[in-house]
């Protein structure tokens, strides 16, 4: 019988070698995946890319409009889609205590969270695109806009729950109103988390797919105007990655790595900002 | 102490029972809180001190399943009726609390968030009261070079200077101490009771505290409860000398509590 110490030691030991070999496990595959991205996709990012219009099969050409179409979309996508989350993941942290609403909404919105994206593109297609005629940049900033709405809400509502309770009632002493209390000092004390939540949903919808292919489908031209079909970088990637032309294939490895560059910065942002807040309280 | 103060009755509490859902954690209070002196509440946990003190604001009402039964008069006027608003009630009631609680907001912008509630300021008036109100607090000489700075920067004792200076910028009748000192270290705590002996000047105050000589060095008067039932009340000299009942003397000698 070993003594307890010398079991512990062992058990420790076992327990985090075998940690350690599933963290390498999982960094392998991301390392990899990075790997391959940046060794396609540096030499095909040329200044080319974001000058030119995607090209016709067999010709060279850029990104340019799938990256303006991109960038409009997943704008308009979270300008309507944060102050909806904003909004309602507020009426849960602080108005959810009774009732049935609260709980119902919660429900649904998990539900929501966790929903595939192609299920939220039909959804779209078949209740703006089917209805206007053609396929448009609207749709599909719409149906982002409707997976911003999930992320936002959640990261809301956790955030605000993070405010300790006395704060609350040190506002409500002084004799504030509740929607002073609420927009003056939880909402302030969670703005960073909130932020963070905001640039966690823009990451998301950046490198959708399947929603903007049933809503937005793509444009080989240049067109800012978000009542046409739109151009963008999945639904580029997602054609092009797919095609036999090697110019195209090469285009696809360039938007891909935008892609992930940028939803990496935004992490990092993400991250940064968080950090901040942390370090100020 | 004091006695040649004259007494007139700020806050009187008829029957006051309160109910945390089926649990009745207040029996058939009565109680009259002198104007503009010092009323300590003691007693051991759980006893219903925090409680009492928190019917006076009707801080209680931000929770669904907490009621109160009876009568509290502010002036004669009872604060417990539907009719009376919760935020009027409240400007005329302040509150501080056990933790310092900070707004995320710059040092000024602390003080100034309750005072313009109810009051119109200039920008001038407003710099004024800030002022006042931290002098009042002994906070000024601290601050003054960075009230645009977070309140939440500040060590723990500035940051209850800074809730009371808070509190008291609105111009309360009366100020509730929610074991104000409890958080705090020594030296910081003395900075409070002396300040407690400066604000009842102006204020009516009552203080929650779980310690017997805080109580004794800053009341006037004194209650001590023990499990929901106000077991004495009278002149702090009195209770701390001399109580009346056996239950009391056992807690503030020591042998229970």
């Amino acid at each position: 019988m070993l003594n307890l110490y010398t079991r512990r030691r062992i058990i420790n030991a076992v327990s985090l070698s075998i940690s350690v070999l599933a963290m390498l496990f999982g960094l392998f595959w991301l390392c990899w995946i990075l790997v391959t991205l940046l060794d396609h996709g540096l030499p095909a990012l040329t200044p080319v890319v974001f000058t030119q219009m995607t090209p016709p099969p067999g010709s060279s050409g850029g990104l340019l409009n799938a990256i303006t179409g991109s960038l409009m979309m997943t704008l308009v996508g979270t300008l309507i889609g944060t102050p909806i989350g904003i909004l309602a993941g507020t009426y849960l942290a602080e108005f959810g205590q009774r009732g049935w609403l609260a709980p119902v909404t919660r429900f649904i919105n998990d539900v929501l969270l966790s929903a595939p994206s192609i299920v939220i593109g039909m959804f779209i297609y078949e209740v703006y695109v089917v209805k206007i005629g053609h396929f448009s940049g609207w749709g599909g900033a719409l149906a982002l806009s409707v997976l911003v709405i999930p992320v936002v809400i959640r990261t809301t509502e956790n955030m605000l729950r993070l405010v300790p309770n006395s704060l609350r009632e040190a506002a409500a002493a002084l004799g504030a109103p509740q929607w002073k209390v609420i927009s003056f000092v939880t909402l302030r004390a969670s703005r960073a988390g909130i932020l963070t939540g905001i640039l966690l949903a823009v990451a998301r919808i950046s490198g959708e797919t399947a929603p903007l292919l049933f809503t937005a489908l793509n444009n080989q031209f240049w067109s800012s105007n978000m009542n046409q079909p739109m151009a963008n970088l999945p639904v580029v990637i997602f054609q092009f990655a797919m095609s036999p032309y090697e110019d195209w294939q090469r285009l696809a490895w360039a938007g891909a790595l935008l892609i992930t560059l940028s939803v990496l910065t935004l992490n990092i942002v993400a991250r940064v900002v968080f950090r901040q807040s942390a370090t100020a309280h | 102490m004091n006695a040649e103060k004259t007494i007139t009755p700020k806050l009187v509490v008829r029957d006051l029972n309160f109910y945390y859902g089926k649990d009745r954690a207040l029996k058939d209070i009565n109680l009259t809180i002198p104007e503009k002196m010092v009323t300590a509440f003691i007693g051991p946990s759980g006893c219903g001190k925090s409680t009492l003190l928190r019917a006076f604001n009707r801080m209680y009402q931000l929770y669904p399943k907490q009621k109160a039964t009876g009568e509290i008069l502010l002036d004669g006027e009872n604060i417990l009726d539907k009719k009376q608003d919760l935020n009027t009630l409240r400007a005329k009631i302040g509150m501080v609390f056990q933790k310092p609680t900070p707004f995320p907001m710059s040092i000024y912008d602390n003080i100034a968030f309750g005072a313009k509630l109810y009051e119109k300021f200039s920008r001038h008036d407003m710099d004024e009261r800030v002022e006042w109100a931290l002098k009042k607090a002994a906070l000024w000489t601290e601050v003054k070079d960075k009230l645009k700075q977070s309140g939440t920067g500040l060590s723990g004792g500035q940051q209850q200077r800074l809730c009371i200076a808070r509190a008291i910028a609105v111009k309360p009748q009366v100020l509730l101490l929610d074991e104000p000192t409890s958080a705090l270290d020594p030296i910081s705590t003395a900075h409070i009771e002396k300040l407690i002996d400066e604000l009842k000047e102006d204020f009516t105050i009552v203080i929650v505290t779980h310690n017997m000589q805080q109580a004794a060095r800053v009341s006037d008067y004194t209650a001590y409860m023990y499990l929901g039932d106000l077991i004495e009340f009278g002149d702090t000299s009195t209770v701390f000398t001399n109580p009346k009942r056996k239950e009391t003397e056992d807690y503030i000698t020591g042998r229970f509590g």
